[in-house]
C-alpha cells in the first residue's frame, strides 16, 4: 500500500463542504442554494455538482435581486443556470418595494442591502425552503466567527447567536419544528485566500468583475464606487474612469472596487495575500455601526 | 503592517496547493491571557488586518484602556465585547506557508464544559494556558481532563506570563513536574511545555532572548510541524451512507465521507444492518473514479450487486465489522439547562442516523475537578457522567478510543429539538463493566501508515481449519496460568491446531524488558502485549495470552482491540492464596516476605478479579486436565 496521502487544506476543506452539501440534501425536504453570482456562492455551487456527481444538483439556486446589480454578475448567473440545468429562484427587492413590503431609502448612502432581509425571508417563505445554504465564512466578520454550519432560524427568520446549538464533531442536528428553517454554510472554515487558490486550483469560472478593467468611478469616503444610475451622486463627487476590480461583490450602491491591475487569478492570488484590508473593508453597509453585521444577521440576513 | 509577506512568496511558487490543515482548540480563561495569545498568533503572523486593527484600536480607547486590547479580536458578539467574556466558541483563522490553522476559541468563564467539549470535537491539538504566577489550577485540570475524554491527540502546556516571574526556569519545572504529576491519571500522550509570554511575545512566534535556557520550538514553530492526521483510524474501514445518488437507471451510488480506513475496487464490501455483501466496483467522484480511498474522502461509492442500501446504512468490509448493537455504555456530556431526565425518550444521532434512545442508568458523575466519581441521580448542564443507553434499534459503532468517528453521538430532545448532549462510546453492554477513567486508544508513530493483511483473516482460519481467537489468562502468580496453558497448547498442537503462546516472564525479556511492575508499567505491559496478541490473531492463531494482568481497565483495554466479543475469551484462573504462597513456582512470594520485592499481585498489590470471565477455574478443586478439557469444550 502507498502511504498515506496526506491532505492538503484545500481537498480537506472540499470534501467538508461536500459532506456537508449532501447532509442538506438528506435532512430536508426543500433546500435552496443562495446564489448572489459572487465568488462564494459560485464556489458553492461548484461544490454541488462534486457533491452529486454524476447525479444533478438536487435543489435550486436563489438569488435575491436587489436590482442594483452590476450586469456582467446577472449575465454570469444566466449562463450558470443554463449551462449546468439549474432551477433558478429570483426573489426581488423591486417587487418588495411596490407591493409596500418594504420602504426605499433615502439620501445618498441610500442602499437596498436592508431591505434584502425582507425580500430574501419572503421568498424562502414562498417556496417553503426549509434549509438556504449560504456562502457565508467565518473569517470575514466577527459575528460570523460564532455562525454554526448548520444555524437554526425561528419562525421569524431570525438568529439568536446567545442560543445556539452546540455543534459537535461532524454531526449536524437539522431538526426543526414546521415553518422554521436552517441557514447552513458549507465554505464556513474557509478563508478569502482558501476560496481563491480553490478557484485557481478548479479552474472556476467567475464573472469578469473581479478581474481588473476600467471602470467610471467615483470616490466617497475612501472607498471607490462604481458609477451607477442607482447611486446618488453627491455634488463634489468627481466621476473618473480607474482601472479597478472588484473584491467582494454585492449591491452595486455599497459595494466598492479596488484600484488594481490584477488580470489574472494569480495575480489576485498575490494581492489577496498582500491586501492589508479585509475583504469587507470595501463594504459601507457592514460600516455602519461595529455591530452592524451582528443586527443584521438577528434579523435573518444572509 | 502587511498581512503575510510570506504567503506572497508562498502564492507565487503555489506552493499552497501542499499545505495542510491543523484544527486546534485553545483554553483557559481571559486572566490566562487567552485571547491575547490568539491576538499574539494573529498579529505575529501577520493575519490582522489594518482595519481590523483600526477597529479594536478605536474600541480599545473608547472603553478607556491604554494597550490594544487584543481579545477584542475574538470575542465577536455584542454581549460578549460589553460584558468582556467570551460566551461561545468562536473559529479564528490564519496561515502561515507551511500549514493554515483553524482555532476553536472556547470561553473560559460560563458554559465552560460545553463549549470545550465542543471545540475539542474536532481538534487536533489542545493548547492549555497556565499562568506561570499561578501555577496549576483546578482549570487546568479541567482542561486536560477534558482533552483526554475527547481524546485529542496532541497537548500543548503553554506556560504563560513567564514575563511576570522574571523568566525563572524553576518555575516553569515546577509547572512541568505539577502537570505530569496529575496527568499520570490520565490518557494523553503527547504533551509538550513552552514556555511563553503571550503578552511580550516570548517563544510565541519569535524564539525569547529571555530564556536561553529553553531549547525547544516556539508555539507557532510546535503547531507548524506537530503531525496532523493522529486521531484518523486508517485499520478499520468504517463507510457511512449519507446519500444515495440515483439518477438513472443505470447508476446507483452511495455518498458519504470514509470515516476510518481505506478501501479500492474489488475490496469485499459488507453492508450493515443488512449482513449482504459485495465487492465495491467503483470510487466515483466528479474529477474521475479513484483508486483508493482514504479516511475523510468525500466519494460516492458503487457496487457490483444490487443490494438495497440507504442512508444510516454503513458500508464495511467484509471481515472488518463494527459492534452492533442497542445497548451500550458511553461517556455523556450534558448540554442543557434542562436537566438528563431517565425515564424520556430523546433522538440519538450517530453517524448518519437518528434513532430513540433511552439513557437508562448514570453510573455515575465524574466530578471534572478532582476526576472523582460521584453517584447521582441526573446530569446537569455541563455536567460529564459515565451512562448506559438504549436504542430503538442497534447502531454500528467502535469505541470512540479506537475511531472518533464511529465512536460519537449526540442526543437530542424531540420536544425542542435542542442538542443536549454529546457522548462518547466506551463499548457494547450485555454485560455491566466497571472501566477507569484512564483509558488508552491507539498510539500511532509518527510517519507511519497501516499496511493491511496480505491474506486476511478469514482466509487464513479457512486455511489452518480454527477460528482465530484470544485466550488471555488472568491471576495471581502461582495460581497456575503458565500451567494450563502449556498444557492446553499441547493438546491443541496434538489437534492441528496453529497457537501462540506468549508468557509474561517471555515478553518481559527483551520486548517489554525496559517496563517495571509500577501500576503505569503494568499498564503499558499489557497494552502492548494486547496488541501483539491482535496482531498473532489477525495471522489466523489461536493465542494464549498468560498475564498476571491485575487491572480490569487493562483486561477491558485488551477486549476493546478485538472486532468482536467472543473472540477474547477471558479465563481467570484462581486459587486460594495461600496455596499460590505455598507453590511459589518462581519464588516471589518468598522474596516479597523477605522484604526483597515489593508490589507483588496477590500479595501486597491489589488484583482486580474479572466480574464476568469467559471461564473461572479454580486450581484448588480441578486438575491441569480437567482445565484443558473445560477450556476445549468451551472453545
Amino acid at each position: 500500500m502507498t502511504a498515506l496521502k496526506s491532505h492538503s487544506h484545500l481537498k480537506e476543506l472540499e470534501d467538508e463542504g461536500i459532506y456537508v452539501m449532501r447532509e442538506v440534501a438528506a435532512q430536508f425536504e426543500r433546500p435552496v442554494l443562495l446564489f448572489s453570482g459572487g465568488k462564494d456562492s459560485i464556489v458553492m455551487f461548484h461544490l454541488a455538482l462534486k457533491a452529486f456527481h454524476p447525479g444533478k444538483v438536487p435543489f435550486p439556486l436563489m438569488h435575491v435581486d436587489t436590482g442594483h446589480n452590476f450586469p456582467e454578475t446577472i449575465e454570469f448567473r444566466d449562463h450558470l443556470v443554463e449551462k449546468y440545468g439549474v432551477e433558478l429562484i429570483v426573489g426581488s427587492v423591486q417587487d418588495s418595494i411596490n407591493e409596500g413590503r418594504v420602504e426605499e431609502e433615502t439620501g445618498p448612502d441610500a442602499s437596498r442591502n436592508a431591505l434584502q432581509t425582507v425580500t430574501l425571508l419572503d421568498t424562502l417563505k414562498k417556496h417553503q425552503v426549509d434549509a438556504a445554504l449560504g456562502g457565508g465564512r467565518r473569517d470575514e466578520e466577527k459575528a460570523r466567527a460564532k455562525e454554526r454550519f448548520f444555524s437554526h432560524r425561528d419562525i421569524f427568520g431570525q438568529w439568536d447567536p446567545k442560543n445556539q446549538r452546540p455543534e459537535l464533531w461532524n454531526l449536524f442536528n437539522g431538526r426543526k419544528k414546521p415553518g422554521e428553517n436552517f441557514r447552513v454554510f458549507p465554505i464556513s472554515n474557509w478563508t478569502e485566500m482558501d476560496v481563491w487558490q480553490y478557484i485557481a486550483q478548479e479552474e472556476i469560472e467567475i464573472p469578469s468583475i473581479y478581474f481588473a478593467h476600467e471602470r467610471k468611478v467615483f470616490n466617497r469616503r475612501g472607498v471607490w464606487l462604481a458609477d451607477t444610475d442607482f447611486v446618488n451622486k453627491m455634488d463634489d463627487e468627481e466621476v473618473v474612469t480607474k482601472v479597478v476590480r472588484f473584491r467582494t461583490i454585492g449591491d452595486a450602491t455599497c459595494t466598492g472596487a479596488v484600484l488594481s491591475d490584477a488580470d489574472s487569478m494569480e495575480d489576485i492570488i498575490q494581492e489577496v495575500a498582500s491586501a492589508r484590508e479585509t475583504e469587507r473593508g470595501t463594504r459601507h453597509d457592514d460600516k455602519r455601526s461595529e455591530t452592524a453585521m451582528e443586527d443584521r444577521k438577528k434579523q435573518g440576513y444572509f | 503592517m502587511s498581512n503575510s509577506t510570506q504567503n506572497s512568496k508562498l502564492n507565487t511558487q503555489h506552493s499552497y496547493l501542499d499545505m495542510d490543515m491543523l484544527r486546534f482548540t485553545t483554553a483557559g480563561s481571559v486572566d490566562d491571557g487567552k485571547s491575547t495569545l490568539i491576538g499574539r498568533l494573529l498579529y505575529d503572523s501577520k493575519s490582522i488586518f489594518e482595519d481590523q486593527m483600526e477597529a479594536i484600536e478605536k474600541t480599545s480607547k473608547s472603553s478607556g484602556e491604554e494597550e490594544v486590547n487584543l481579545a477584542l479580536l475574538t470575542d465577536g458578539l455584542k454581549a460578549e465585547r460589553e460584558q468582556k467574556i467570551t460566551i461561545d466558541v468562536a473559529y479564528r483563522y490564519f496561515a502561515t506557508p507551511k500549514r493554515k490553522f483553524i482555532i476553536a476559541d472556547t470561553p473560559g468563564h460560563t458554559q465552560y464544559t460545553r463549549n470545550m467539549v465542543t471545540g475539542a470535537s474536532t481538534a487536533d491539538l489542545a493548547i492549555i494556558l497556565v499562568d506561570a504566577s499561578k501555577g496549576i489550577l483546578t482549570q487546568s485540570r479541567r482542561h486536560a481532563f477534558i482533552s483526554s475524554l475527547l481524546r485529542i491527540p496532541h497537548l500543548v502546556v503553554a506556560v504563560n506570563k513567564m514575563d511576570l516571574v522574571d523568566y525563572d526556569e524553576k518555575v516553569f519545572d515546577e509547572i512541568v513536574a505539577d502537570f505530569e504529576e496529575f496527568a499520570r491519571k490520565l490518557e494523553v500522550k503527547d504533551v509538550t511545555f513552552i514556555p511563553i509570554s503571550a503578552l511580550k511575545g516570548d517563544n510565541v512566534v519569535d524564539k525569547s532572548e529571555r530564556m536561553d535556557w529553553y531549547n525547544g520550538s516556539t508555539l507557532l514553530h510546535h503547531l507548524e510541524t506537530v503531525k496532523v492526521d493522529a486521531a484518523d483510524n486508517v485499520i478499520d474501514f468504517r463507510f457511512p451512507v449519507q446519500y444515495v445518488i440515483r439518477p438513472g437507471m443505470h447508476f446507483r451510488g452511495f455518498s458519504g465521507q470514509v470515516a476510518s480506513g481505506h478501501i479500492r475496487p474489488g475490496d469485499e464490501i459488507k453492508v450493515l444492518p443488512s449482513g449482504l455483501t459485495s465487492k465495491v466496483k467503483e470510487l466515483v467522484t466528479r474529477d474521475g473514479n479513484l483508486e483508493i480511498a482514504y479516511p475523510r474522502d468525500s466519494v460516492t461509492i458503487t457496487i457490483e450487486d444490487e443490494i438495497d442500501i440507504s442512508r444510516g446504512d454503513m458500508i464495511v468490509r467484509k471481515d472488518n465489522v463494527p459492534t452492533i448493537r442497542n445497548e451500550f455504555e458511553s461517556y455523556l456530556c450534558w448540554m442543557n439547562e434542562k436537566a438528563l431526565d431517565v425515564n424520556k425518550q430523546y433522538i440519538l444521532q450517530h453517524t448518519s442516523k437518528q434513532v430513540q434512545v433511552f439513557i437508562d442508568e448514570i453510573r455515575y458523575r465524574i466530578n471534572v475537578d478532582t476526576l472523582n466519581r460521584e453517584d447521582t441521580e441526573n446530569l446537569n448542564l455541563n455536567e460529564i457522567g459515565r451512562v448506559k443507553l438504549k436504542t430503538s434499534q442497534p447502531i454500528f459503532f467502535d469505541p470512540y478510543q479506537i475511531n472518533q468517528k464511529t465512536g460519537s453521538f449526540i442526543i437530542i430532545d424531540p420536544t425542542t429539538n435542542v442538542t443536549v448532549g454529546a457522548g462518547m462510546i466506551r463499548a457494547g453492554s450485555t454485560v455491566s463493566k466497571e472501566i477507569g477513567d484512564a483509558e488508552r486508544t491507539e498510539l500511532v508513530s509518527p510517519n507511519v501508515t497501516w499496511e493491511p493483511w496480505n491474506i486476511s483473516r478469514e482466509e487464513r482460519e479457512t486455511r489452518n481449519g480454527q477460528k482465530a481467537k484470544l485466550l488471555w489468562f488472568t491471576g495471581i502468580s502461582g495460581a497456575g496460568k503458565s500451567t494450563i496453558a502449556k498444557a492446553l497448547e499441547k493438546k491443541l498442537w496434538d489437534d492441528g491446531k496453529q497457537t501462540v503462546l506468549l508468557d509474561g516472564d517471555q515478553v518481559r525479556h527483551g520486548l517489554n524488558g525496559d517496563l517495571g511492575f509500577s501500576p503505569n508499567d503494568r499498564k503499558e505491559n499489557i497494552r502492548r502485549v494486547g496488541h501483539l496478541s491482535r496482531l498473532f490473531f489477525e495471522h489466523g492463531n489461536i493465542v494464549l495470552s498468560t498475564f498476571v494482568s491485575p487491572y480490569k481497565n487493562d483486561r477491558e483495554f485488551v477486549k476493546s482491540l478485538f472486532p468482536a466479543e467472543t473472540d477474547f475469551v477471558e479465563i481467570h484462573v484462581t486459587c486460594d492464596p495461600k496455596t499460590a504462597q505455598k507453590r511459589d513456582p518462581k519464588g516471589l512470594y518468598a522474596k516479597a516476605e523477605s522484604g526483597e520485592i515489593s508490589g507483588l499481585t496477590g500479595y501486597d498489590a491489589e488484583y482486580q478479579a474479572p466480574d464476568n470471565a469467559t471461564l473461572t477455574i479454580n486450581t484448588d478443586e480441578m486438575s491441569v486436565d480437567e482445565a484443558v478439557e473445560m477450556i476445549v469444550n468451551k472453545i
